[in-house]
């Protein structure tokens, strides 16, 4: 009893698993908040396309030795332009651009991964190695977190107002374009912070999962916003202690804890859950009550 | 052009709220001009409808109103000031079109009414005692006390108009823009947002209103503005709303249906009747004269509604 007691305090003994656990909660939190947005506009695939355009930017930041957050900047500043010429050139629509642009810098990345593997490797981009994680690297990602954080703190009521109503919110003075711009800043930043710890292929569910699953548990977006930021947080702390006797995949464990929360909320949520909706169903005379 | 029944208004100061449109021109980048040299004036306690053919220009207007495009000449004055100052003092109050708004965005009633408070806070949008009094204030004046802590999405058709008037109540915007306010609403509901519309007549609001519910313009509306990317006619709805402009105005979008006159029977009635109608409510002209729904219910000419 007491050997299986100290087996579950083990990863709080090494150095690497705390900072790994630590890291994570602040990524997984900092996501779940732009989450709690980004759903609402119908923009959640543009969390995975995001994701995979800066892929050839961090491979090309480990190639030269360079901070992984600048090589992440300028390969989205790249799909940002190539998507903007693309669809001004052309009659397509614009998730064919997006397709377009974000396979074709992905592959890039695994191109030039798979060229000079010494210095970066394609399993730690597409699925993430929080474990390994460098000291420089954690702290970067630390940074773009905190900051990222701290902003949405400040803007989370004027963001609410420009994503429900643009026309009022730049009727009653705010800059709706300026808080746009930021907010696709904050995105792109945690994206790849995100890419250190689950992987490009998998956040998009960080920056999905727990706002869907908020989304169905409350109507007040302050709410919405406290709950998605503490599943992110939880799921990813707890992914991460789990990753441990699993032996490695983070990514994978954090994903799928976020999904087991999602779909008891979907048949459990008071309200939006399939269960009271059933209910509700036999019972219709209790909606009106 | 004048302005005339303006006596009733109990007016909270004599030059606000007021609109003042001179020579308004609006060119897109893409070079389509979509407001050419459009001049109108408005004064506190009016209802004026805005009225047009689909990309006439209306939302340009508005959008010019609230400072979202500039215009390439002319300017507007709102109670006397530039667009961009009147809009910091939260005098403009926007009403949106029911199908611009997400109804399953998570907000409550009482939340999207704080909206219109966030004007007057600071930065961080922490409301104060007042902002929550002037909350409650408006959510009682529309009736909708009872719903403040409902999702917006599970409101009537009329209740979710009424929250965004109650938005601009909370506001305290004393020009209100109100986007097709009777689109996809039933009748009772429309009756209950006229009502309601006037009662902030009496209290000295100016509404601006933009609409395809031709039929119930003379019911409600002061004034009319009519325009086709430019202003056709403005000025008291008796004047401006005629069968004559608005043939001169929609061209032949409207629908018109001639229901008596001696091409169809051989009596002594001489009156037609003609219908116009731009897909919601048509507009009856009887005799050559835009009929009151009032006067068509009871059959008797009925003094303004004061």
């Amino acid at each position: 009893m007491s050997a299986l007691f100290t087996e579950l305090f083990v990863p709080f003994s090494y150095d690497y698993m705390l900072k790994a656990m630590w890291v994570s909660a602040l990524v997984g939190a900092v996501c779940a908040f732009l989450s709690a947005y980004l759903m609402l506009k119908g923009w959640s695939l543009m969390g995975d396309a995001l994701a995979h355009s800066i892929v050839p930017g961090v491979a090309g930041a480990y190639i030269l030795g360079a901070p992984f957050a600048i090589g992440a900047f300028f390969a989205g500043l790249l799909a940002a332009l190539g998507m903007t010429f693309v669809k001004a050139r052309t009659r397509l629509r614009e998730d064919a651009v997006i397709g377009l642009v974000f396979t074709t810098l992905f592959a890039l990345g695994l191109l030039m991964a798979s060229i000079w593997p010494t210095s970066v490797s394609i399993q730690t981009i597409v699925l993430g190695n929080i474990l390994a994680i460098s000291d420089e690297d954690a702290f970067q990602v630390v940074v773009i977190a905190a900051i990222s954080l701290g902003v949405m703190v400040f803007i989370w009521k004027d963001l609410m107002v420009t994503f429900f109503d643009e026309s009022h919110a730049r009727s009653i003075g705010i800059n709706t374009q300026l808080l746009k711009i930021v907010f696709f800043t904050l995105l792109s930043a945690c994206t790849v912070a995100a890419l250190q710890t689950v992987g490009a292929c998998l956040v998009i569910a960080m920056v999905v999962t727990p706002g869907a699953t908020a989304y169905l548990l409350t109507d007040r977006f302050g709410w919405l916003i406290v709950i998605a930021v503490a599943l992110g947080a939880i799921t990813s702390f707890v992914g991460a202690y789990l990753s441990y006797f699993v032996d490695g995949a983070t990514g994978g464990v954090i994903v799928t804890l976020q999904t087991l929360l999602f779909l008891a909320a979907f048949y459990l949520a008071p309200k939006h859950g399939l269960i009271a909706a059933r209910r509700r169903g036999l019972a219709p005379e209790e909606v009106a009550a | 052009m004048d302005a005339p029944n303006r006596a009733y208004a109990p007016l909270i100061d004599a030059s606000c709220p007021s609109i003042e449109v001179r020579d308004l021109t609006v060119t897109y980048p893409n070079g389509v001009t979509a407001m050419r040299a459009a001049s109108f004036d408005l004064g506190p306690g009016t209802i004026c409808a805005l009225v047009g053919p689909n990309g006439s220009g209306k939302s340009t207007i508005f959008k010019a109103i609230m400072g979202f495009v500039r215009p390439s000449r002319g300017e507007i004055r709102l109670c006397g000031l530039p667009v961009e100052q009147a809009l910091k003092r939260n005098i403009v109050a926007y009403v949106p079109q029911s199908e611009d708004v997400d109804w399953n965005f998570p907000v409550l009633v009482e939340t999207v009414v704080m909206m219109g408070r966030y004007g007057h806070m600071n930065f961080l949008r922490n409301p104060s005692r007042t902002d929550r009094m002037k909350v409650d204030a408006a959510l009682e004046r529309v009736g909708l006390s009872a719903y403040r802590h409902h999702q917006i999405g599970e409101l009537s058709g009329g209740q979710r108009k009424r929250v965004f008037v109650a938005r601009a109540l909370a506001q305290e915007g004393t020009i209100i823009l109100l986007d097709e306010p009777f689109t996809g609403v039933d009748v009772k509901t429309e009756t209950a947002i006229i009502g309601l519309l006037r009662e902030l007549r009496a209290s000295g609001h100016l509404m601006l209103v933009s609409t395809h519910n031709l039929g119930s313009v003379p019911d409600f509306c002061d004034e009319v503005v009519l325009v086709n990317r430019k202003v056709l006619a403005a000025g008291p709805t008796a004047e401006v709303f005629t069968q004559k402009n608005l043939e001169i105005a929609f061209g032949g979008v409207l629908r018109d249906f001639e229901l008596g006159g001696r091409a169809l029977h051989e009596d002594d009635d001489t009156r037609r009747v003609t219908v116009l109608t731009d897909d919601e409510r048509p507009l009856v002209f009887y005799g050559g004269k835009a009929r009151r729904r009032k006067e068509a219910e009871n059959g008797t000419r009925e003094p303004e509604a004061k």
